[in-house]
Formats: structure tokens, sequence, C-alpha cells
């Protein structure tokens, strides 16, 4: 230090301060050290914190609905759900034009399983709709085709709606409907498809175009046909229909086919208005229940807190959420279940757990390690097979009511019922867990100095007093370890409970796994799995904060 | 080094723990029998019995105890045929042992010499609740062997098989097992994805543990968080997040998929233990190797290496059995070209309920022991390198 | 061709015929079906005779019917279909079709006609149900009881009724996790009529009565989930009765030789058939419907209840069917179509469930987790 005060900072050796060459030096270090984690934490975000972010993001996705349906979600807006009143015709209307995009991309009936999670029944509405949607205003198209045969003709169509090749074109709309059919089916519909409607008849007759351009989109991609070559949809015919009768202005048309449109306007107009609403509740009168249209109208929006309601037991009712009927409550009750059960688990684990790890802490080296390998083979040994001997062993005709029986403690139809219940689904995991209660216990006893409670024994410390007072406490962290990494692996097993638990053993892992392969009702899944998963962290959080993760130890 | 005197006990008190401990024995026989009052009172009156001979008239201990293993084995064959003289042996061993262990006193040989009756008592009634324990910890796993030599195909013991019958056995399930196609493609879907897997997390394990090791580490909370992930969250949320995930990536039902889906749940366990080996780790023997000029490379896999390589094996036998045991992932992740050991195994629970599961079951038991026992070698060898006693 | 190629198949002559095809096919396949004895039945009766008829075809299994929906829903959305041929219930097969995850099928034009000339439509009949399903088999769910455990005294159970009888029949009965047919069974055992059975299970109180009177053995029943558990529990002795699908019970009773007997009353009928997925390359696509053309013809279908004791689906199949193909004995009257088993049976109603199962599954689950 004498030799350096007269110069003001302290240099390394290449004569950089050395205040700055320690802090390049560490700044170094920091980066090697994050070099060698990042390929680790890269793999592991992308192989499973990425899948898990995605799976929970559809928690809260809905965005069906609105692909689905775009047109009426939009007019259903200024619908008034609590008038008691079914919705007036331009929903109707706009359903027409929606559904028998979804029918034709059989997109209505996903749409359909989707709403009856929430409302029963629209499932097989929205499937019989589907079927008979292009029987709506038949008559109408009739009528137009016997007035003349050019509204069957498919090239005659292409050319009223291209307007012809030189035409100006109207690119926007092209783009607008792909991007819908896009989101109604999440296929790609990029590319040319040998068609842009024309600009001068999308104005005149803005459904029709709309209505054809869908057709020609989905006839060249999705059919792989050639749009010239294809007569087009009803819903097509419909719309130029509708448009003809809301007394378009055609005398400034001279384009391509203006004669024959301006004749089947006036035939039109003889004709009453086409009945929509008066039309779908022929076909299924379920169109007129207020129910299905508020589901209809509470799930338009692109995200929803719906599922998770649902997770909780709730819905969504007219003035926000309300609980479920009783007789459908199940998930804060399994929720609990879980919870109870892990706990118990968990306090049996310890019970069992600490007699064996004290007595493994204190034994010779040797004998300690051949007493672990006990511990350690039902530690290594699968998991299907451990719970399938449990099986065998708790059944009614297993080999732990047998040997009651052969001993005569139970009669034979008194057998005991350990499996299938609560019982059984504890003492399987009880079993599978204990090993990961022993060895964090058996890693902090061996540590506690044998000489502390000697010394309160030859203090006069009673044998129940030296353990309670002097070893006990030095040995809960270990509890504290074991019982977080129990608590946490229990709470979300799913093939123990699955096998050994039946309907009263069974964990909400079990309902995760029902959503996910059987009812396919992703969302709830999606929901209920955010909501363990919050449990879990907080767990974790508090078990790094207790004992710290560095600390765990594995055999 | 023993300090403790060994004396014989007196006669009367051998005799009265023996008979109490023959009395709950007659209880199960004699209920077993149909009579549980007689079997009380015979089992108590002949161990007592025998306690005094041995100890007073006959005092040849392994003549005496040959004397009662075999009579009590006639006595259980007599009564209750292959298997009763099979629980016959069992018990004339064990009395035979008991009566002289207590009687020369021998029980006290490892004790302090201070120790009082009571404490004597306290000491091994806790090791029978210990012992009763590892009975619980091994009991279903010993159960399920026997029930692999099966020759029927349900999962309970068959009169036969009590009987020690050898009609009620057979190794039809071993034979299954190794003739089916299913099975055997199971295995090797089991034998080449496991260790690829393994190593993937091994070896990026390793590096991320050394380097989280180091002592500047900047956020070393959230990446610790993070990397410990896969074993903390359930794993039904992982399967399904994998499974939604991976068809996206057309990963789903491919091999690689379930490679590093198997990957990325081993990591915590290779990197809890090779950090765990690292806290033990002396930084001064690196920069003593990089001080005599070797680069890091070298003082790597020279200096550093061999000294963690135990936490690095243990790790990866962990990441083995994690991937070798696993269901659920495999099962969302992976397709019929990726069926597995543990899936094969489901499917056999689920829908052809068979024993064949329980004769792999055995094998996989067998393989675990040896495992096992490498690790136990691999532990005493890396104590001796440490300079600490194997005690 | 398609007559040439039907002749030659019944024949087994069709190595050359075929082989001249195979370059526009795919030669490996990958059928999904539920695994155990139905999937070998499958093997012995389609694909290997298939797989004799194309050398180098290489078929893999993939035993996942039961997640069928669920998986193909996924490999949908990433567009990534792995699997060519799937075998799944016909409700699945409505949900699939509905979805539009599963291909439409032209009977006429996809399969082959009955040897007589009648046309596949029609020799297939009522059983095709939606656009997608190719049927296989009639299968039903019904009971099979422990003959040793039959009360002394009292007869062997015969109506569906007894198994809410638990004071003639005391002992443990099981039952399948998930309220169709279960809710059915107990309407019918609470004084509804049959034809008035879904009319009352569309109703709150219907509902609430079904469970009322499943509550009444609630206490006796364990749960099944997997096909392979009530054999399993009847064979244990673990429980007097149970529900399960017909061909399982047979392989008990014939295969397993153990005292087990069925209870046909109110067996519920179901169809289980092939489905084949959506948008598929053109040369798996070629080979798909090439073996489906193969394998459910009249004698293929009749050649699988040699193996298990399911009822072929083509009419034209059920004069064919034979002895099993081990143990010898004639399959007919084992059959869940058989005249002396079918006199009160029950049609699985897929709109019904299709729209219900949601609603009703919340509040069965609800009731059982109580």
């Amino acid at each position: 230090m004498s030799d350096t005060t007269d110069t003001g900072p302290v240099l390394a050796a290449d004569g950089t301060p050395l205040k700055r060459s320690l802090n390049r030096a560490l700044r170094r270090q920091k980066l090697r050290a994050l070099g060698l984690i990042a390929p680790l934490l890269i793999f592991v975000l992308v192989t499973f914190i990425a899948p898990i972010a995605d799976m929970l993001f559809r928690s809260v996705e809905n965005q069906i609905v609105s692909n689905t349906l775009p047109g009426t979600v939009q007019q259903l807006e200024s619908w008034d759900s609590t008038s008691g009143e079914a919705p007036g015709e331009a929903v109707y209307e706009a359903l027409y034009y929606d559904m028998f995009l979804a029918s034709e991309a059989k997109e209505h009936t996903r749409l359909g399983t989707r709403l009856n999670y929430e409302e029963t029944g629209v499932s097989s509405l929205f499937r019989s709709s589907g079927r008979s949607v292009d029987d709506i205003g038949e008559d109408y198209i009739d009528a137009l085709e016997d007035l003349n045969e050019v509204w069957e003709d498919e090239s005659f169509w292409y050319t009223l709606m291209s307007g012809g090749e030189d035409a100006a074109k109207n690119r926007g709309l092209l783009e607008e409907e792909r991007d819908r059919l896009a989101s109604l089916t999440s296929d790609n519909f990029g590319g040319n498809i040998g068609f842009v409607p024309g600009q001068e008849i999308s104005d005149l007759l803005p459904n029709t175009a709309r209505a054809y351009t869908s057709f020609a989109l989905f006839t060249v991609v999705a059919d792989e046909d050639v749009v010239a070559e294809e007569e087009p949809w009803e819903a097509v015919k419909i719309a130029l229909v509708q448009d003809l009768k809301r007394g378009v202005d055609l005398s400034g048309y001279s384009g391509f086919g203006a004669d024959e449109l301006r004749a089947a306007q006036d035939m039109l107009a003889e004709q009453p208005d086409i009945a929509f609403k008066e039309a779908f509740l022929e076909m299924d009168e379920d169109w007129a229940a207020t129910d299905n249209w508020r589901t209809i109208q509470v799930y338009s929006p692109p995200f929803t807190t719906g599922y998770f309601l649902n997770a909780i037991d709730m819905q969504k009712g007219v003035d926000g959420p309300e609980a479920r009927p009783e007789n459908q409550q199940i998930y804060i009750m399994l929720f609990k279940r879980t919870l109870f059960m892990s706990l118990v688990i968990t306090g049996s684990c310890i019970l069992l757990a600490y007699p064996v790890a004290y007595l493994l802490s204190n034994l010779p080296m040797r004998t300690a390690n051949l007493l672990m390998i006990l511990v350690l083979l039902p530690f290594w040994t699968s998991l299907l097979v451990r719970t399938s001997a449990w099986k065998v062993m708790l059944q009614q005709q297993g080999v732990i009511n047998d040997t009651l029986v052969w001993l005569g403690l139970v009669d034979d139809a008194g057998r005991l019922i350990m499996i299938n219940n609560q019982f059984g689904t504890i003492v399987a995991m009880t079993h599978i867990l204990l090993p990961f209660m022993i060895l964090p216990m058996y890693s902090v006893m061996s540590t506690i100095p044998p000489s502390y409670v000697r010394a309160a024994r030859s203090l006069g410390a009673t044998n129940w007093t030296s353990f309670w007072r002097v070893y006990f406490p030095q040995s809960v962290p270990g509890i504290g370890a074991g019982s977080i990494l129990v608590f946490i692996l229990a709470i979300g097993y799913y093939i123990t409970p699955e096998i050994v638990g039946g309907t009263t053993g069974t964990f909400i892992s079990n309902r995760i796994a029902y959503h996910i392969s059987s009812s396919l009702n992703w969302g709830l899944a999606a929901a209920l799995g955010s909501i363990l998963l919050a449990a879990v962290l907080i767990l974790y959080w508090a078990y790094d904060k207790i004992v710290g993760i560095d600390n765990v130890k594995l055999g | 080094m023993t300090i403790t005197v060994i004396e014989p006990k007196p006669v009367p008190f051998v005799a009265a723990v023996v008979a109490a401990a023959g009395a709950f024995c007659g209880l199960f026989v004699g209920t077993a029998q149909g009579n549980s009052l007689l079997g009380v009172f015979a089992g108590a009156a002949i161990t007592a019995a025998l306690a005094v001979v041995f100890l007073t008239v006959f005092r040849q201990e392994k003549a005496a105890r040959w004397i009662t293993t075999l009579g009590t084995a006639a006595i259980g064959f007599a009564f209750g045929g292959a298997m009763g003289g099979l629980i016959g042996l069992a018990f004339g061993w064990f009395f035979g042992w008991f009566i002289f262990w207590l009687g020369e006193g021998r029980y006290r040989s490892k004790l302090p010499p201070y120790t009082t009756s009571l404490q004597v008592f306290y000491h091994f009634l806790f090791r029978v609740i210990c012992g009763m324990i590892f009975f619980f910890l091994i009991t279903p796993i010993v159960v399920v062997m026997p029930l692999s030599f099966n020759a029927e195909d349900f999962f309970t013991f068959t009169p036969e098989m009590l009987r020690l019958d050898p009609e009620g056995y057979s190794l039809k399930h071993y034979r299954d097992f190794f003739t089916n196609d299913d099975w055997q493609q199971a295995m090797w879907n089991s034998i080449s994805i496991a260790p690829i897997a393994t190593l993937l997390s091994v070896s990026f394990g390793t590096l991320a543990a050394i380097g989280l090791s180091s002592e500047h580490v900047p956020f070393r909370r959230p990446i610790m968080a993070i990397l410990i992930s896969p074993m903390i969250v359930p794993l039904i949320i992982s399967a399904a997040g994998m499974y939604f995930f991976y068809s996206r990536l057309g990963l789903q039902g491919t091999f690689w998929g379930v490679v590093l889906a198997h990957a990325a749940l081993g990591i915590p366990f290779v990197i809890i233990t090779v950090t765990a080996t690292l806290v033990g780790f002396d930084r001064s023997l690196t920069r003593a190797a990089a001080n005599m000029g070797a680069d890091p490379v070298t003082t790597f896999f020279r200096v550093q290496m061999p000294l963690i390589l135990p936490g690095v094996i243990s790790g990866g036998l962990f990441a083995f059995i994690t991937s070798f045991d696993e269901v659920v992932v495999v099962l969302f992740v992976g397709s019929a070209g990726q069926k597995t050991l543990p899936w094969q195994m489901f499917t056999g629970l689920r829908e052809q309920i068979s024993p064949t599961i329980l004769a792999v079951a055995t094998i996989l038991v067998a393989i675990s022991i040896c495992l096992l026992t490498t690790v136990e070698l691999l532990r005493r060898r890396s104590e001796r390198l440490r300079g600490m006693s194997p005690g | 061709m398609k007559l040439t190629k039907t002749l030659m198949a019944s024949t087994a002559l069709t190595v050359a015929a075929v082989s001249a095809h195979a370059e526009d096919m795919a030669n490996s396949m990958t059928l999904v079906s539920w695994g155990g004895a139905y999937q070998k039945s499958q093997v012995n009766a389609y694909t290997n005779p298939y797989q004799e008829m194309n050398e180098g075809l290489e078929v893999v299994w993939d035993e996942s019917s039961a997640e069928a929906v669920a998986k193909l829903r996924a490999m949908d959305e990433a567009g990534n279909v792995t699997w060519d041929v799937v075998d799944v219930v016909a409700a699945d097969a409505l949900r699939l079709c509905d979805e539009g995850l599963a291909m439409e099928i032209d009977p006429d034009e996809h399969l082959a006609p009955a040897p007589d000339g009648t046309s596949a439509e029609d020799d297939f009949g009522d059983l095709l149900v939606g656009d997608c399903f190719i049927p296989q088999i009639v299968y039903s769910t019904t009971f099979g009881y422990r003959t040793d455990m039959v009360p002394e005294g009292a007869e062997a159970p015969s109506d569906i009724c007894s198994v809410f009888d638990t004071e003639t029949y005391p002992g443990k009965r099981s039952l399948e996790k998930r309220p169709i047919n279960n809710m059915e069974w107990a309407l019918l055992c609470d004084g509804v009529a049959k034809d008035e059975v879904y009319d009352v299970l569309a109703t709150e109180e219907g509902q609430q009565q079904a469970l009322d009177k499943l509550d009444t053995i609630k206490d006796d029943v364990i749960w099944w989930s997997a096909g392979a558990d009530t054999p399993q529990l009847l064979a244990d002795g673990e429980v007097f009765m149970g529900s399960t699908y017909n061909g399982r019970l047979f392989s008990v009773i014939e295969e397993q030789d153990q005292p087990v007997a069925m209870m046909w009353d109110a067996q519920v009928f179901d169809l289980d058939g092939w489905i084949i997925p959506a948008n598929l390359p053109e040369d798996r696509l070629a080979r798909a419907l090439d073996f489906i053309y193969f394998a459910t013809d009249t004698q293929r279908l009749a050649d699988q209840a040699k193996w298990i004791s399911y009822g072929p689906a083509r009419a034209s199949s059920a004069p064919l069917v034979g002895q099993h193909a081990e143990l010898g004995i004639d399959m007919a009257p084992h059959m869940p179509t058989d005249p002396e088993n079918a006199k009160n049976t029950f049609l699985y109603n897929y709109e019904f469930w299709a729209d219900y199962r949601d609603d009703i599954d919340a509040k069965f689950q609800a009731w059982l987790a109580q």
C-alpha cells in the first residue's frame, strides 16, 4: 500500500487501472458463466417453457366464435339479451351467410361443440342447421333460374363478378375474404386463384361480390377446382336476391349482364322479402331460444374468462359471473380434495420417513448404504409397477385381504375395501413418494453432529428432552425440504390416482386429462392446469425461500 | 473395542420374553387353524419350554438351532403342506436365533454399557418400527415377483401357487415378453430413446451447472427456477403443453419429439446432482491447473471432470430412469413408432391385463438393483478420491 | 376394374393384379386400433391376408383409438396427420366427421359390393351412420356375472334390474365411469318405458331421477374406465356382476374358462368401424382406400368373427360366421345380434349424447365425487 500512495488509481500489471481491470475480469466471468448456461436455458425454454405457455394461452383464447360467425357477432352487438325476445331479421340474415360458409368449410359443428360446453343443445342445433342451411330461399333461386338460365351458368357468373378482363379490380375485397377464410379454417388461402372481383360490380352488388369471392377462394384453395367452371353456391344467389331487392339502382350500369340483372330485379320486386328468421325457426325452433343467442353474444369476444369461471364452478350469467347449479359443481371440490389428500400424503410420509432417516443417519456408513438400497429400490422401480403392485396388494381378493382372512382377523364376507377409494390412493402414493421424503431428511440429519445430543444427555436431559429440544429443531429443515418436495409432486399426480383412485380418490389432474383426451374441452383443461400450476409455483417459491433450491439432494 | 460386558441373562427373563413372542406367533397360527386361544397358549408354552431347555440343559447353540428350524418346518409341513413347511422353517429359524441372542445377552453388544433396560427396550422397539417401514417399502415390489411366474393370466395368487404346486407356476409371461413383437419393439424403443435423452440432458446440464456454480452469475434465481421447472410442473400439464406445441412443430409422434421431451424432463436431476457435487469442489484446483499452463478445456477434462464425475453419472442415471420410466408425456408426445416400455405397460394395464407386465417389472427391478450397486460403488470410489473415509 | 378385383380377392389370386397398382400406393400404413384381443382379430382377419397380397407393405399399429379424436384434432391443427386408417366407435366417427377431420366416404364407390351383387350401401344398411363412418362390427355393452357367487336359492340374474337389486344379489357391481348407458339402465329400472328414456333424460328431473336410482347402489359400484377392468374384476372375484363389451366377456368365459356367464338383457348396441383422416397425401390415401376396400368385404368381416365375438356389420357376412379359429366352438350363439341374445336391446342414441354429453357428464361426475 505504501508504494502506491502517490499515484491515484491502483494499476494492474498491464497498466490499466486495477478497478477497471477487475471489472472487466468480472464481466468476462459473468459472460462465461452465462455462456455455459445459455445452451441449456434456450433448450429448456424451447422444449418446455414455450409449450406450457402455449397451452396456458388456450385458457383465455376464444376466437372461434368471431372467426366462424363474424357477421352475426357484429349484428348481435346491438341486441339486448335481457329483452326476452329473439334478435331481429338482420341477425338471422347475417347468420345465414356465416353459417353457409362455415358449413362449406365444415367448421360450424366445431363451433357447435365449443358452445355446447356452455349451453346444452347448441351442438345439434348447429349440426342440423348446417345440413339444411342451403335450403333457405330455394324458391327464390328457382324463380331466378326459371327466369333466365344464365343464373345456372358458371361462366356467366364468373364474367359478371370479375367484370371482364380489363375492368378495374377490387383487390381489397379479395384480401378481406382471404383473411376471413384463413381465420375461419386456419388454413393458408394465399396465392393466385384466377379471380378478382370487379370494382364496379362489387360497388353495385356488395353482398353478392363478397359471397362470390369467398366461394371463389374456397373453390380454388380447398376444393382445388377452377372458379369459372363451378356453379356458385346458393348463398351467392341469395345474396344477389337480397342486393337486388334492396333496390339497387341499376340504371347506371351498362357492364356485362346488365339486362339479366334488370330483368331479375323486376321479377323479384313482386316477391315478398326472404324471411330468414322464419326459415331458421322452421329448421329448428331452438333458434328462437334467447339462451342460445345470449351464449353466442357472451362468448363472442376473442378472449374470455369463461373457462376460468368454469374452472371455479361459476359461469357467465346475465349480470356477470354467477355460481353454477349445485349439481354441476365439481372443480372447487376436486381442488380441495387434491390439496387435502396431498397434505395427508405429505403427513404420512413425514411420519414414516423420520424414523428411517434417523436410523440411516445414525448407523455406520456401510450398513446405512445397504439399507439405503431398500429405500432407493422402490424409488427406481417403475411407477406403473408399483401402482399395479398396490392393486395386487389392496384389492378385496388381494394379498392383504387374503392374509387377513387366512389369519382369521376378518371373515371372508367382511373383506376390507382398501382400493378404489381415498385410502388406496393415499397408501400407494405414500409408498411412491416416501423416498422423496427420506432422501432430503437423511441428507440434513447426517450433518447433525451427535455430540450435541450427547452433551444434552450428560447435562442431565432425559431421552425425550434431548431429542425434542436439541435434535428435532436441527432436523426441521430436512422435514421442510422433504415436505414441500413431496407436496409439490403429490398435487400433480395422475397415473396412480387413475389406477387405484376409484371415484373418491381421484385428483384434479385426472379431470384435466379427461378434458384433454375425452371431452376435448381444451380451454377448460388449460384453465384448470393454470390454477394447478399457480399453486405449484407458489409452493416452489416458498421452497426456494425456506430451503433454497440448491440444497435439494437426491441419493 | 466394545466395553460392554456380554453375559448370559437369567433364564426366567429370557423364557418370558420368548414366550411373549411365541404367543404372538401362536395367535396367528391358532386363528388360521380355527382356535386362537389354544394357539396363544401353545405358542407361549412351546417356545418357553424350548428356551428353558436350550439355555439350561442343552447348551449347544448350533445343534439347537438346527433342531428348532427343522422341527418346526416338519410340523408346519404336516399341518399346511409346502407353504406351511416354509412358514414353519422361518419361525423355527427365528426362534432358534432369538433364544440364544437374548439368552447370551448378545443384544447389548452394540449399546453403551450404561443404557438402562428401558432404553434397551426403546432402542429395539425403534428398530422394529423402522423394520416395519422398510417392510412397507419393499413388500409391494417383492410381492410382484412370484406373481410374474403365475400360470394363469390374471393378477391373483391362485390356490396352486399358494400350495407351491409347480403347476401353478410357469415362465410363459417371460416367454411372452421375449417373443412378443410389441414388447420387443417397446423395449428397443426405450433402449434407444433413453440414452439419447440422457446424453442431451447430461451434456447441456453439466455445462449449465458449472456455469451456475461460478460466483458471479446474474439472474441466478430465475434461471434456476426455469431449469428446475420440468421437475416441478405437474406432468399432465407438461404433457398436454408439449403435445400441442410439438404437434405444431411437426415433432409430435416423432422419435426426436420424444427424445427432446424426455431430455427436458431429465435436466433438473442433472442440475441438482451436479451443482451439489460442485458445492464441495475446491476451486483452487482449477486455478492451480490454469497457473501451470493448462487451457480451460484441458482443465475441465483433466481436473474438474474426474472430480465431479460421480455427480454427473448419478445425475445421468436419474435422467435415464426418468426417461425409461416416463409414461404420461410419451403417451401424448409419442405415437405408435415410439411406444416405450412404460407405454406398453400402461396399455397392458388398461386394455389386456396380463402378468407379462409383472415379468417386465421383475426384469426391471433386477436391472435397478444392478444400477444401484453401480452407483454405490461409484460413490465409494468418489469418497476415496476425495480422501474421505468410506466408513 | 372393381369387379375383377373383388372376384380375384375372393379367390385369393390377387397378388399379381394388386402389385401392378402398388406403385402409386404408399408401402407403409399406420392403422389405429384398440389393442388387445380386438386388434389381434383385426390382424388375423385383415392385415395378415392383406400383407400376403402386398409384399413389402409395412403395417404399423397404434393403440390410440381411445384418444383418437383428441389426437387427430391436434394432428390436424398442426397439419401433420400421421395416421392412415383409424378404428373408432360410431360416436367418435360422427364427431370427427363433424369437425371435418375424417374423409367422407361414398359406400358404393369405396366399398366392395356383396358377393351376390347387393350394393355396399344396402348391405350395410342402417349401420352407415354419418358420412365418414365405415362400419365393421356391431358390439354391445352388456353384463357378465360370477356364476359361483349367485346366492343360494336365487335364480341366475336375467333381468337388467337385478343390477339394482342388491338385496337378492349382494356383492359389488362394476359400471363404466361415464353417464352413457348407466343413465338409460337406471331409468329403465325406475319404471320409465323404453321408448321414452331419452325424452325423460333430456329433462333436468329425468337426469336427477336417473342419478337417484344409481344412488341406491352407489356404495356397491366399482367404476371402470378401461375395457380390461371388468373382466379382471370378474376373474378376481372382486365383483359379482359388471358391464363391459361382450367380446371381453366372451374371452373371460370361453378362453380363460372363468366361472362367468352373460346377462344379455337390455344390452346396448353400438358400432365400431374405420374412418380415413381427411386430407391424406395421394399415395397414402390410395393405400388406405385399397385396404378399406379389402378389409370390409363380406368375407373379411365374417373372418373377424372367428377371432372375437362381435357381429359383422354386413348383412351378407352373417351366414358366413363359422367357428372360433382356436377353440372350434360355434360363434353365432355368442354374437350380440343372435336372436336368442337380442330379445331386449337398446340402440345407442348418437344425436342425444352429442348434445347432452357435456352437460350430463358434469352432473354425473359431480354426483360421483360427492
